[in-house]
């Protein structure tokens, strides 16, 4: 199939960008969206031009590094997907596809499709874990769970951190992935006695970085590739009030 | 608690805790509304809106709308505000509608428009009945006690400004859809929502909009359709 690809370039930080078309001639609806991306690289190298740079790391979806805004939508059109899961079969011959970089005040453009994520690290080290040392993996079942806050602290710890949620939010709001990452700690017996501490000190930061509120719009969930329910935010607003009214 | 109302969530918490009281005081200001069009010689409104003006319940109430108008006024505009700096450089191609609602992503215009009503709506009815009186404010006697004759005001205005009745319609279109999303997220807002329960809640949201659009909407279409 041949399509027309509309890419965002961008030499640095400071650039001011603009889009370039690129017509592709030979693509297989077998490619994945990045290995389509490897080809059109491959392409220009050959001609002489700069390669498009984007990331990718596992290609399996789950570490979360190759988001890209295709045609209006963080990871494309399905649900559920991650960019590497997205395949060239979802698009027409002859289609125009438009690839943007995720776009948050918070998540500065590095180069071309590339964004600076470390606001989501520094929220992490602001509160995103428990400050005991855990030791080894435990013996199963030394710390009963209750099995409700077991899947749903599983559900929460499946967020790859990959920021669509960032992306799609009109707000661009961090909540989603704040939310999974204070659920998850929260609903274990191992994250309870810090809670409060990490509620306050993770929205502080998200604050801090210039992440948007949260206006329950939902396009975080619909466009979460692990199906992250908001949900999760509302126990993040819980857990954040009653810290607040605690001391 | 200073911080808590300086964090994205606290200010937040505020919109949602007065929308929420917006919410109770619609549903009080429908019923009052909807004697209209039980009695068409006006007595049974009259009673009501003389209740209002004279209970002291009322007169403690009043200004505490007052203030929940201006704080969810005032927060959601900065929320707003906040989350548009949010994201200084937007997309080329975007389809929210794949992911989010439209009255979800409108809060602030569908506000607007419910400012704009609301001024015009206190301007013609609030201001003359609290205010600077009005000739169709006659004095009535009802029962025995005298009150201002308000279902006169009321009622001239519904069945002679065919216009104004539209425009009452339109508004409560768009504070239907205001609540359609605000409802729900207001509880969501303040932490009351759980897998289970969102769905419950945003249905019961479609069914609140619904009654109180509805509800207001009868009003003038039964002036003009019956007079
Ligand atoms: C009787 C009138 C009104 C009622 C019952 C009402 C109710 C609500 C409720 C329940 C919410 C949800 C809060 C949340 O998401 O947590 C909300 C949000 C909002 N309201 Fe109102 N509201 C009214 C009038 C207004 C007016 C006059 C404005 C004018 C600017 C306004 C602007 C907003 C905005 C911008 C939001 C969204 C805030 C956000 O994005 O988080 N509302 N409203
Ligand atoms: S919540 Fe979902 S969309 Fe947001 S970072 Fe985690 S996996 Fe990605
Ligand atoms: S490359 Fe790892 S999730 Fe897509």
């Amino acid at each position: 199939m041949k399509i027309y690809l509309k890419i965002w370039r961008q030499k640095s930080p400071k650039d001011k960008g603009r889009f370039e078309m690129y017509p592709l001639d030979g693509v297989s609806p077998e490619m994945s969206f990045l290995e389509m991306l490897d080809y059109l690289n491959k392409t220009l190298i050959k001609e002489g031009k700069e390669p498009v740079v984007f990331e990718s790391d596992c290609r399996e979806g789950i570490c979360g590094t190759c988001g890209l805004y295709i045609n209006g939508r963080p990871h494309g059109n399905l649900r559920k997907t991650t960019t590497c899961e997205l395949y060239m079969r979802e698009f027409a011959d002859g289609e125009t596809i438009t690839v943007e970089p995720w776009r948050a005040g918070a998540f500065p453009v590095v180069k071309d499709l590339v964004v600076d994520r470390h606001a989501f690290e520094k929220i992490m080290q602001a509160g995103g874990f428990i400050t005991v040392n855990a030791g080894a993996a435990p013996d199963a079942n030394t710390i009963p769970i209750p099995r409700d806050s077991f899947d749903k602290a599983f559900e929460a710890a499946t967020c790859i951190g990959c920021g669509a949620c960032v992306a799609a939010c009109k707000n661009a709001s961090a909540m989603l992935f704040v939310a999974a990452k204070v659920s998850h700690l929260a609903l274990l017996p191992q994250g309870k006695p810090e809670a409060a501490r990490r509620a306050k000190a993770m929205v502080a930061k998200m604050d801090e970085l210039g992440f948007g509120s949260c206006t329950n719009t939902g396009a975080c969930e619909a466009e979460c590739p692990k199906g992250i329910s908001i949900a999760n935010i509302a126990r993040l607003n819980r857990e954040f009030l009653k810290a607040n009214l605690k001391e | 608690m200073n911080k808590l109302f300086a964090s994205s969530i606290g200010r937040k918490l505020l919109v949602a805790l007065s929308g929420m009281f917006l919410i109770l005081f619609l549903v009080v200001h429908l019923s009052i509304n909807l004697l209209l069009i039980f009695d068409d010689s006006g007595a049974l409104f009259n009673k009501g809106a003389h209740f209002m003006a004279t209970n002291p319940m009322v007169g403690v109430m009043e200004p505490l709308l007052a203030v929940g108008f201006v704080v969810h006024i005032m927060y959601a505009t900065i929320v707003t505000i906040r989350n548009y700096r949010a994201r200084p450089n937007g997309y080329l191609k975007n389809l929210p509608s794949a992911n989010s609602s439209w009255e979800s992503r409108n809060m602030f215009v569908l506000g607007g428009i419910i400012l704009f009503f609301l001024i015009l709506h206190l301007n013609h009815f609030f201001v003359k009945m609290k205010f600077t009186g009005d000739p169709l404010l006659t004095t009535v006697i009802i029962d025995g006690v005298a009150m201002k004759n308000s279902y006169l005001l009321v009622s001239s205005l519904f069945k002679e400004n065919f216009w104004y009745s539209i425009g009452y319609m339109i508004w409560a279109v768009f504070l239907g859809f205001h609540l359609v999303h605000g409802f729900w997220s207001a509880f969501q807002t303040v932490g009351l929502n759980n897998e289970v329960w969102i769905q419950r809640l945003q249905n019961v949201s479609i069914i609140y909009a619904t009654i109180i659009a509805a509800g207001f909407c009868i009003i003038p279409l039964y002036f003009i359709i019956f007079f």
